[in-house]
């Protein structure tokens, strides 16, 4: 039946609007804010979800795919071509109509790349990496799997806080509003919060349903059948090879626009989101959440991200998250959604 | 002119180089005992270099790194007992995450503890400025300091692996374990003691290289992505390997600031494992034979 296939969609944005309307009866919308945050970040979790919890391979570098979205987009958007507006390329840009204006914190008017123009770049950009590097990253499993991308991450990291036009230490802010349709345009201003908020969670849905459906396809099964054993699903014909690569470079991407979004909402994008730390943080949550359930790990991202974007952790956020990882690894290696949780106390109760 | 450069470029490479390697052989023995490799090897190093600074307000040096050693090993078997201990035949992405983990939770007790300064032990003979002048090449004593140390750890582990009986029972648990815990050796305990020997060593190490590199909270991650890639050039499991391999990279490293800037020193050890994992990742001295026969 395809209805019931779409159900949780539905039940989803259905959730989403209840909320709106709750913090709009409370006079609680700055909750939206953070609520569109967790959105964008949830967006990376259940695309390395799909890596992690169905295809069985790990990755300690997503916030690298995530900043190289984020960045892009900064550089390319506050780029200022002003003075080459003679030269060829940025002429011929300019009739391509690629090129927006816009006021930058002094008022001065300048001209630079237009954000569709940016995000189609960075997704793109993104794409190309994952591809190169997910092809020999892919054939390691394991530690060497791990390390891998953790050197990946770490890569990221330090030339971005290395060089002088990433804006180092300070990263790059006054990127300007995305204007995704008439209408709607993606920033943190609080007169389109909620036009924002809706964008973010439909994004997040949409991403839901081609995932949902994905899994539900012969695709899924490939993924299941090389989590489970990878040489049996070769010997059964399965391209282990191609699946993984494109579940990998999917995962990237979907941690691009993430970055793409998130820095327009945020007005600028910081070397921390390219942290180890950051990429550490999204396993976690793919671990909290049950690896193989994307509807658990979107329930886990969005409370556990809201939690800390809230700074309910306070100064313990990343032990917090350090914590919360040995625990779910120790007690209920499938998550806490969709095991016994009975089971679960009684086993830790046993151990002390 | 070129030439003393060149010769103060090796000696800060080889001091960068044994710690690589320190931390390479605490991974190697960790991985040889359990076949898990602990993410948190190099948060052992901070937690000795820390407790020492800590240790020396009230302690004379020799007896405040002996007692840093000490209590870093005592860390290191907790945590072995209270994480690892009683897992039955974890998988390897689960053991990943545990000490990845618990590596973030040292790091942030370590923060909570000794706070963002960074720290440093005087140095064991002379200070900063005094140096030993060999053609025109200066050397801190530090620097010798820290290559003797390897030196000698790497001495009394052989002798340890080889002559004593914990060490041969050691031995036959890196070999196979099953076969070892049927001729009556407790695998589990052997496993205990694999953490706390590596505990111990990455300690040392943060002792004598804390005057020279400093001891902040969070070199951890950083130092085991090094270590690592060492334990992978030299071999997996492969200790005497790893200290050459610490030297290589070392010096390697220390050579890159010449032509690149200083912010990408990471980038090209980092560069370096990468290129090692899609090549060769049985190392440069493994066997490939023999790799194919691990698990991991």
């Amino acid at each position: 039946m395809k209805t019931s296939h779409y159900t949780p969609a539905f039940i989803l944005f259905g959730s989403v609007a209840i909320v709106q309307l709750f913090t709009l009866v409370t006079g609680d919308t700055f909750y939206l804010t953070q609520l569109t945050m967790s959105a964008y970040y949830s967006l990376i979790v259940i695309g390395l979800c799909l890596l992690m919890g169905f295809a069985g391979q790990i990755s300690l570098g997503h916030a690298g795919f995530f900043a190289i979205g984020g960045y892009t987009s900064a550089i390319l958007t506050t780029l200022d071509l002003t003075p080459y507006t003679k030269t060829w390329l940025v002429a011929s840009l300019a009739k391509l109509n690629i090129l927006m204006s816009h006021e930058d914190l002094y008022g001065h008017l300048t001209l630079s790349v237009h954000p569709w123009a940016a995000c189609c770049v960075a997704i793109l950009l993104a794409l190309c990496i994952a591809w190169a590097i997910g092809i020999p990253v892919l054939k390691l499993k394991g530690h060497y799997l791990a390390m891998a991308t953790l050197g990946f991450g770490t890569i990221i990291y330090s030339i971005v806080l290395g060089t002088q036009r990433f804006g180092a230490a300070d990263g790059i802010s006054n990127v300007p509003a995305f204007p995704f349709f008439p209408g709607v345009s993606v920033s943190g201003d609080s007169s389109v919060r909620v036009v924002n908020y809706y964008f973010a969670w439909i994004l997040v849905t949409a991403a839901m349903v081609v995932l949902a459906n994905l899994i539900h396809s012969r695709v899924g099964r490939a993924l299941r059948s090389i989590h489970g054993a990878e040489d049996a699903a070769d010997a059964m014909g399965v391209d282990t090879a191609r699946f993984k690569l494109y579940t990998f470079i999917l995962s990237a991407v979907f941690a691009a626009i993430a970055g793409v979004f998130l820095t327009h909402f945020n007005g600028g994008i910081g070397p921390s989101e390219a942290s180890i730390m950051k990429s550490i943080r999204y396993v976690a949550i793919v671990a909290v959440g049950g690896m193989g359930t994307i509807w658990g790990t979107l329930i886990m991202s969005v409370v556990l991200n809201f939690l800390s974007l809230r700074g309910y952790f306070g100064t313990f956020d990343d032990a917090v998250f350090g914590g919360i990882l040995i625990l779910i690894m120790l007690f209920a290696p499938d998550g806490i959604i969709g095991s016994d949780l009975r089971a679960l106390v009684r086993k830790f109760i046993k151990r002390f | 002119m070129f030439l003393e450069l060149f010769f103060q470029y090796l000696v800060a490479g080889l001091t960068y180089g044994t710690i690589y390697a320190i931390v390479g052989i605490g991974f190697n023995i960790i991985y040889n005992t359990t076949g898990i490799i602990n993410f948190a090897q190099g948060e052992f190093v901070m937690l000795g270099g820390m407790t020492a600074v800590t240790l020396h307000a009230f302690l004379p040096l020799p007896l405040a790194i002996l007692g840093a050693v000490l209590i870093t090993m005592v860390i290191g078997g907790l945590i072995e007992i209270a994480f690892i201990r009683w897992l039955i035949k974890p998988s390897v992405l689960r053991m990943i995450i545990i000490t990845i983990g618990i590596s973030i939770l040292i790091r942030e007790g370590a923060l909570a503890v000794w706070g963002e300064g960074v720290r440093s032990l005087p140095y064991f003979t002379g200070d900063e400025v005094s140096a030993l002048s060999l053609g025109g090449v200066r050397l801190s004593p530090q620097v010798l300091w820290s290559v003797g140390v390897c030196f000698v750890i790497v001495l009394l582990l052989n002798l340890f692996f080889k002559y004593t009986m914990l060490g041969r029972e050691m031995r036959a648990c890196a070999a196979n374990r099953e076969a070892a815990a049927l001729c009556g050796i407790p695998t589990r305990n052997m496993v205990s003691f694999s953490f706390v020997l590596s505990a111990g060593i990455g300690a040392l190490a943060g002792c004598v290289v804390s005057p020279i590199t400093y001891t902040q909270y969070n070199i951890g991650t950083g130092l085991a992505i090094k270590g690592f890639t060492v334990a992978i050039l030299g071999g997996l499991g492969n200790s005497m390997a790893a200290v050459a391999a610490g030297f290589i990279l070392g010096i390697l490293e220390s050579f890159s600031i010449w032509v690149l800037p200083t912010a990408y020193k990471d980038t090209i050890s980092i560069s370096i494992l990468l290129a090692m994992l899609f090549i060769r990742p049985s190392g440069l001295f493994g066997n490939k034979e023999a790799m194919r026969l691990k698990d991991f």
